[in-house]
């Protein structure tokens, strides 16, 4: 795409490339506010490094007036705080791009003819602005300044923001960061304020709108489930939501422990279960495998809790700042035995609030672990979405003590299998007091060994989730409903799945998608969607496996014996781009090999070109 | 939010209507023992029928939730602590008891005592020590003796076994006490104390593993010829390095409490957390409270 840059704007994409100690991600941070304080949407992506000491960091922010489905493929503007930002980066910079760079620190390629560029002397007029000797401090805010003045931000509401955020530092800061702030705003851009102006706003609804990242979201969406405790264990990157959960659940009467480790953290949560209070908690993969043991408990027990995995490249320690959609295998399956359990998958910031009151209420209906499968990609980015009716969705789930019995039975083998446990506390009129257990056990709870009772359990554990996925909602095809091709996506990547299929119909490719939040059970009509297609790629974050299949590829070819079932994968740790997608996609439906590059592992071709 | 349960006065309960199944124990487990003086207890102090809880890890011992009549738990080897302390944090109106082994208690979850210990989570751990792994027939234990001789050590036990008491004082237990099953008595007068306990109270229980360790406590047990010698009276409770000076003795050792202090539980001060998070927002509701929040973030 060589287009230059076409006014008015619907979207922008800004990279910010320095050091993390410059404060890079505060720029985006502040974007991402004004965007949903205007009639903006807004997707932000961000890497830290795994040393988190200092070193090269970037923030990349999509503005954008329409829905902004991805982080973008490509900068329309590079700012390079050094020589090595402006190194490492420009090759993401489109044709026709921009490149603003510190001229007191970069020296670019003389008379570039790919792209624009504008060297301003950012760190002496810093220094100039705000004195001091700091150089690296207040560069962020006149940078701030400087995009507020070339896209003609809201000044008053940037100021106003810049001012309530750095109020409790005192007022010395205050002064510095707005000192920094205005001169970045006044510095001249000349013609370049005209060419990047953004088109009229499209109107959204009535609500306000909100911004934040994913992993907040899913803590407040815990806390409207009407959950009231959790335990955990610190790890990238879930540690922001115990963090976020513990300094907000005592207000609402909560409790949130951090636990000795991950097994432990389990073992309070299904405790505070048990006692009434369904619990929360969470870890990254690693901590999956040590929760694993307790997971199958869960299942045998029937106890209800709600598990958070907020993947990040594996195994082991892996990549633990980056993304990766490896741990759907794990969320399935992990434990021993035959242990069903319910796994869903936010698909962005929105859903992970929703989704966490849906997890909440599946694992007490369905009496059963529910793991909730999110990404290092959703939990950092920034999404602005409708203020939620809390009128509607706050819940409260303090139990009941109802007398039971005569002959309560806490796993009566029912038509739907749901065990229904009474907390203790709970008197039974016959005196006979039930005992919830890892061993199998006849229907009132005792220890039962014989052949004939495993195989009841077991399908009785089997049937109520198979009586979910019967009530499970049959996705929905984004675009025709029959085509050439579907893509098939689970979790964050929905966006730019939904983007590549716009961007492929703009181009004349018959190419639909679905997503698929339901991740076990599977919901009902994938099959009859399927048939619509000739070709179908389940485009995942994962390795594409010894058999050529990512993992969610591989279950579903295993569940429909469908050989059209292909994969378009990845395991360079970051979020996919429109780019990546369609390139694989084209590839192989010409059954060319797919690049075999940094980026891009090459994927096993079934088209038969090698 | 934590509710109360109603407390209507449920009715007076004899020790038989506790029995539930059959003890699977063998027969002279010192177990068994233990069983009958919980019983005793519970009779003796009326603690309302729905709220027994006991909860248990994996083992002979752990089996012990079966044979109560009571909401029990049987949980995972090792993982019994931190599942209580879910309830014991939630659920202030229930006094939690788990029970367990050795092995269960110092070895595959000996991170555990250390934690509920250092926080101090109110309930009590009876800790049913027979020095060997039972349920999976005789295995070294983390307290078997040097030279034991185990399936694990045909030639006797070479690792230096865990001395109980020292660990748990150490541990910042509030509530230290060991006693043995074969004095039920003093079994029941270590519990009663326990259970008055506002904290962690663990109770190291020698319990003789007929089967696979037989003998193991004679030579503290009076009937045998030994000597069941108990904490002299002038010891004081709250001096941490006199109680460690009494677990310093040579086996059989001393019974009794070595060691009890005053210090906030948990409970107490997760209560306190959200008492003063509550102190600041008013009566709002969680969905006034909700809605504040994410203005913010607009
Ligand atoms: C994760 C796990 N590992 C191992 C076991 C097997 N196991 C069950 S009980 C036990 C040891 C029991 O010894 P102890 O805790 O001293 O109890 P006792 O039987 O002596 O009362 C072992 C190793 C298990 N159930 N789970
Ligand atoms: S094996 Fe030992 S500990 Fe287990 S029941 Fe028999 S005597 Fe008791
Ligand atoms: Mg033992």
């Amino acid at each position: 795409m060589s287009e230059s840059v076409s006014r008015p704007l619907t979207d922008a994409v800004i990279r910010f490339a320095g050091n993390s100690q410059d404060g890079i991600q505060a720029i985006g941070g502040f974007l991402a506010r004004l965007a949903g304080r205007t009639d903006k949407d807004v997707m932000t992506y961000m890497t830290i490094p795994a040393t988190i000491s200092g070193g090269p960091s970037i923030f990349q922010v999509r503005l954008g007036t329409g829905e902004v489905l991805s982080a973008g493929d490509e900068v329309d503007i590079l700012v390079a705080f050094y020589q090595h930002s402006y190194q490492n980066h420009i090759a993401t910079l489109r044709t026709g791009g921009l490149l603003i760079y510190d001229s007191d620190a970069v020296q670019p390629e003389p008379n570039p003819t790919r792209y624009r560029t504008l060297g301003v002397p950012i760190s002496s007029l810093t220094v100039e602005a705000i004195g001091g000797t700091g150089k690296d401090k207040g560069k962020n805010m006149f940078v701030l300044g400087l995009v507020a003045r070339l896209f003609d931000l809201d000044l008053p509401k940037l100021e106003r923001m810049l001012e309530d955020y750095y109020r409790s530092k005192g007022e010395d800061v205050v002064r510095r960061v707005l000192g920094a702030f205005h001169a970045g705003y006044a510095y001249n851009l000349g013609q370049l304020t005209e060419d990047y102006r953004f088109a009229g706003a499209i109107p959204r609804g009535d609500r306000p709108r909100v911004v934040m990242d994913g992993n907040q979201a899913l803590a407040y969406g815990a806390i409207a489930a009407g959950i009231r405790f959790g335990a955990g264990y610190p790890i990238t990157p879930w540690s922001t939501i115990m963090e976020t959960l513990r300094a907000e659940l005592p207000k609402y009467g909560g409790i949130f422990v951090q636990a000795e480790d991950e097994l432990a953290a389990i073992a309070m949560a299904c405790g505070a279960s048990y006692a009434g209070y369904l619990a929360v908690t969470g870890t990254s993969g690693p901590g999956i495998s040590l929760k694993s043991e307790a997971i199958g408990w869960a299942v045998m027990a029937e106890i209800p809790v709600v598990i958070v995995d907020v993947q990040r490249g594996g195994p082991s320690t892996g990549l633990p700042t980056n993304v990766e959609q490896s741990d759907l295998n794990l969320a399935c399956y992990a434990s021993h035995g035959d242990a069903p359990r319910i796994v869903i998958a936010p698909a962005d910031v929105e859903d992970c609030f929703y989704t966490m009151i849906e997890a909440a209420n599946l694992a007490r209906e369905y009496s059963c672990p529910v793991i909730v499968l999110t990404d290092q990609a959703l939990a950092t980015r920034v999404e602005t979405f409708e203020m939620p009716d809390f009128s509607k969705c706050v819940q409260d789930l303090s139990p009941t003590f109802e007398p039971r019995g005569p002959n309560f039975k806490p796993y009566a083998n029912t038509p739907d299998g749901i065990a229904h446990h009474a907390p203790p506390g709970t008197p039974m009129v016959d005196g006979k007091y039930p005992v919830v257990t890892g061993l199998e056990h006849d229907e009132s709870g005792h220890p039962a060994s014989r052949p004939a009772n495993h195989v009841m359990m077991v399908a009785k554990r089997r049937r109520k989730l198979q009586v979910l996925a019967g009530r499970l909602p049959k996705p929905e095809v984004y675009g025709p409903p029959e085509g050439n091709v579907l893509l098939v996506g689970w979790g964050s990547t929905r966006g730019p799945i939904r983007e590549a299929v716009d961007r492929a119909r703009a181009e004349g490719e018959s190419v639909s998608a679905v997503h698929i939040r339901y991740l076990n059970p599977l919901p009902p009509g994938l099959d009859e969607i399927f048939d619509g297609f000739p070709h179908i790629f389940v485009v995942e974050l994962n390795d594409e496996g010894l058999y050529g299949y990512g993992q969610l590829a591989a279950m579903l070819r295993a569940r429909y014996c469908n050989d059209k079932i292909r994969g378009i994968n990845k395991t360079d740790g970051l979020p996919f781009k429109v780019r990546e997608i369609l390139d694989q996609m084209r590839r192989k439906l010409s059954g060319l090999p797919v690049d075999v590059s940094a980026a891009i592992v090459e994927v096993g071709d079934e088209g038969g070109g090698g | 939010m934590i509710a109360e349960t109603q407390t209507q006065p449920s009715q007076r309960y004899t020790k038989k209507d506790l029995v539930a199944d059959h003890p699977t124990w063998c027969p002279g487990c010192g177990d068994f023992s233990i069983l009958s003086v919980f019983f005793k207890l519970m009779e003796k102090r009326q603690v309302p029928h729905e709220k027994i809880t006991c909860v248990a890890g994996i083992g002979c011992s752990s089996r012990f939730p079966y044979f109560v009549n009571a909401y029990g738990v049987h949980f995972l080897h090792g993982r019994a602590l931190p599942f209580a302390t879910g309830i014991s944090l939630m659920r202030p109106d229930l006094h939690v008891f788990v029970f367990g082994g050795d092995g269960d208690a110092f070895s595959i979850g000996g991170n555990h005592i250390d934690h509920a210990a250092r926080k101090n989570v109110r309930m009590t751990y009876v800790i049913m020590d027979n020095e060997v792994y039972g349920l999976t027939k005789k295995q070294t234990s983390p307290t078997s003796p040097v030279g034991f001789k185990s399936k694990t050590d045909p030639t006797g036990a070479v690792d230096h076994p865990i001395n109980p008491m020292k660990k748990l004082i150490a541990a910042g237990a509030t509530f230290v006490a060991r006693t043995h099953s074969h004095l039920p008595n003093h079994v029941m007068e270590m519990m009663e104390r326990a259970l008055d306990h506002d904290g962690f109270s663990v109770i190291e229980c020698l319990s003789e593993c007929t089967e696979f360790f037989p003998g193991a406590f004679d030579s503290a047990n009076p009937r045998k010829g030994g000597q069941f010698q108990l904490v002299p009276p002038d010891h004081d409770v709250t001096d941490e390095v006199a109680a460690y000076r009494l677990a310093l003795a040579p086996p059989p050792g001393y019974f009794g409490v070595f060691y009890q202090v005053k210090r906030p539980t948990k409970n107490a001060l997760e209560a306190g957390i959200i008492e003063q998070a509550r102190q600041k927002i008013g009566s709002a509701t969680p969905q006034e409270l909700l809605q504040k929040t994410f203005q913010r973030f607009s």
